[in-house]
């Protein structure tokens, strides 16, 4: 016999829709960090899929992901003649609005170093990489197209020839793969177009050179090794792969993650006061038999337990509720949500914490009842 | 040996204009197997006695003794009063008190779960007593679903649940009628001299009065010397066999 039980049992039904609130809640409190953690790993995409050791990037900046970048295109030949270098390839990116069968598609443009890279690394689940130096394309599945569809990406048709999944820019907008070359041209394309829509001399010049040099270190050569060896080249300043992660995480995430940790430390406290509430007034609502407890001699630990087991329960019950909606609804979200098991396990910790702060208002009153309350008829 | 001891106990309420002396002096002992009944009229204190002598609040003076062992003295607790009360005593009120939304033999068990005493064995023992006190068929009834002189019953069972030593009810029979209200009294006499429990019962109706061993009268909170009581009382027909 379980007292917090038969006390829920007669009033099941409301103990069931309050805890499916809750969950409601806690989902969200789930949601905003499964969002955070999507954003981090779409963020990474990019730098991750690249394959690259070392990124060689304009002096005096972070690399495209903090800020503009050219380096000359010179600089790839340059970095290929460094003892240790696997490969270097010319790196662009940029983000275009093209018109395809009527609607208006967004998406980030990077270019492959072909013919050393075809994109055998940014992992397409369908179609192929790229095999043509000209005209081909391998785009995010997310973007709608389909295999041997045309896009046309500034005065030239590209065939979708390989789709992937799960790539995006840091933005959260789908990637498209097209040699280094290709999206040079599109690129000036769009440019000279963009000069003909301003008065002369107010638009951009067409970039120089491309925004970064990846250089990818030799087998059994040690990375650290190879970066030493750029000291030299004075133009450039050299980053890891784990230097370009953290640029994009500051700048991108970083805002993005202390918003949505406020907002997660407001729903908590939310959540605590609605549980704290609940609690407290089950606890009121049985004065009476709080009391004949007492009265019968009940020792403390009995009363707290009961009190503290019905706020266990229906935190609990809620988290079970936040988890099922995970496992549903998540899926549907526009961006990527990445829920672990780390996030479950803190969520749910949360929720058992949040249970326990939440019963002790609850626990003081019951133990403030006197137990001859019961005497006063 | 006595199995209920309170000794020159003083017990004031209030202050100035206000106080109350609830207790003056008040010395009485009762044996184990002896059911005693308390008189008095209302205000004279005869509750304040009862929840002194049941631990449920301290003397300002006097001490009480259960089983032959000193467990307040002057006002103070020499022992865990909570433990002794869910061990040694037994509580009825004038409401039965029961816990509206749990089933007869559920109140029971209540006082087997406070003493840490589970499962079947706790459960089998409820249903004996609900037996004993002639509620086998109601076991599973909720209190809205039976009579007062049921609730009654089910409640002087929860206060049996653990064979206390001792058992006090205040007015248990102030809101039932005449004849149920004789039932009630001799279920307690029979309790007390087959359990060999110690019974107090506080009471207002001196019809009643011949089904006790001893009757105390209060007036003002000074306790009268003791009335020994000379006839013995059968059972009546109508109450279930032990
Ligand atoms: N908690 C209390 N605070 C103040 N006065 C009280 C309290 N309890 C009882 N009294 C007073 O003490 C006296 C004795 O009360 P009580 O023991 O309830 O008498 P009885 O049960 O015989 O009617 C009464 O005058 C009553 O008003
Ligand atoms: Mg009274």
């Amino acid at each position: 016999m379980n007292l917090a039980y038969l006390d829920l049992r007669h009033q099941l039904r409301r103990f069931v829709a309050t805890a499916f609130g809750l969950g409601l809640l806690f989902a969200i409190v789930l949601a905003m960090g499964g969002i955070y953690r999507g954003m981090v790993e779409d963020a990474v995409v990019l730098v991750e899929r690249s394959g690259a050791d070392l990124w060689l990037v304009q002096r005096g900046t972070r690399g495209p992901f903090a800020e503009r970048s050219t380096v000359p295109a010179v600089l790839e030949d340059r970095a290929r003649a460094v003892a240790g270098v696997a490969w270097a390839h010319p790196f662009s990116s940029f983000t275009l609005e093209p018109e395809h069968a009527g609607r208006s598609l967004r998406l980030t443009l990077v270019g492959l170093g072909w013919p050393d890279d075809r994109g055998a690394s940014i992992g397409v689940t369908r179609g192929r990489a790229l095999e043509r130096s000209r005209g081909e394309i391998v785009v995010d599945a997310s973007l709608g197209l389909a295999l041997g569809e045309t896009l046309t990406l500034g005065d030239d048709p590209y065939r979708v020839v390989g789709l992937g999944a799960g790539l995006v820019a840091s933005g959260g907008d789908p990637l498209g793969f097209v040699t280094h070359a290709d999206l040079e041209r599109i690129q000036s394309y769009l440019a000279a177009d963009a000069r003909r829509a301003l008065p002369p001399g107010d638009g951009d010049a067409a970039p120089s050179g491309p925004q970064a040099i990846l250089v990818r270190v030799a087998p059994g050569t040690s990375v650290a090794a190879v970066r030493g060896r750029f000291a030299s080249f004075t133009d450039v300043d050299v980053y890891s792969q784990s230097d370009e992660r953290s640029f994009l995480l500051e700048g991108v995430v970083d805002k993005a993650r202390r918003q949505i940790g406020l907002f997660r430390g407001l729903l908590a406290l939310v959540s605590g006061i609605v549980v704290s509430l609940v609690v407290f007034n089950m606890t009121v609502a049985k004065t009476r038999e709080i009391a004949l407890l007492k009265l019968m001699g009940a020792r403390t630990r009995l009363i707290v337990s009961m009190i503290v087991q019905q706020a266990l329960l229906l935190s609990v019950l809620a988290y079970g509720v936040a988890f099922a909606a995970s496992q549903v609804a998540f899926g549907l979200f526009p961006r990527r949500v990445v829920v672990g098991p780390e996030e479950l396990a803190g969520v749910f910790v949360l929720a058992v914490g949040i249970a326990l702060v939440a019963s002790l208002a609850a626990v003081r009153r019951a133990l403030q009842i006197p137990p001859t309350t019961i005497l006063a008829g | 040996m006595l199995a209920l001891r309170g000794e020159r106990l003083d017990k004031t309420y209030g202050a100035g204009d206000n106080r109350v002396v609830a207790l003056s002096d008040v010395t009485l002992g009762v044996e184990a197997g002896e059911v005693a009944a308390l008189l008095g009229p209302s205000g004279s204190g005869k509750s304040t006695l009862l929840t002194t002598l049941g631990l449920l609040q301290l003397p300002d003076r006097g001490s009480v003794w259960l089983a032959g062992r000193e467990v307040v003295v002057g006002g103070r607790a020499l022992a865990d009063l909570s433990a002794l009360r869910r061990s040694q005593i037994g509580f009825v009120f004038q409401k039965a008190n029961l816990v509206p939304f749990l089933s007869a033999l559920e109140n029971v068990m209540v006082a087997f779960e406070i003493n840490g005493q589970r499962g079947r064995v706790a459960r089998r023992h409820a249903l004996d007593l609900l037996g004993y006190l002639g509620l086998a068929d109601r076991a599973d009834h909720r209190p809205d679903e039976l009579s007062g002189g049921q609730q009654q019953r089910v409640a002087i069972a929860r206060a049996l649940a653990m064979s206390p030593p001792l058992v006090l009810a205040d007015e248990p029979t102030a809101a039932l009628d005449g004849a149920r209200s004789r039932d009630v009294m001799l279920l307690f006499r029979r309790i007390a001299h087959e359990r060999g429990t110690a019974v107090v019962v506080v009471t207002h109706d001196h019809r009643v009065l011949d089904a006790f061993d001893t009757v105390h009268e209060m007036e003002d909170g000074v306790l009268a010397p003791p009335r020994a009581q000379g006839r013995p009382l059968t059972t009546p027909a109508h109450l279930p066999p032990p």
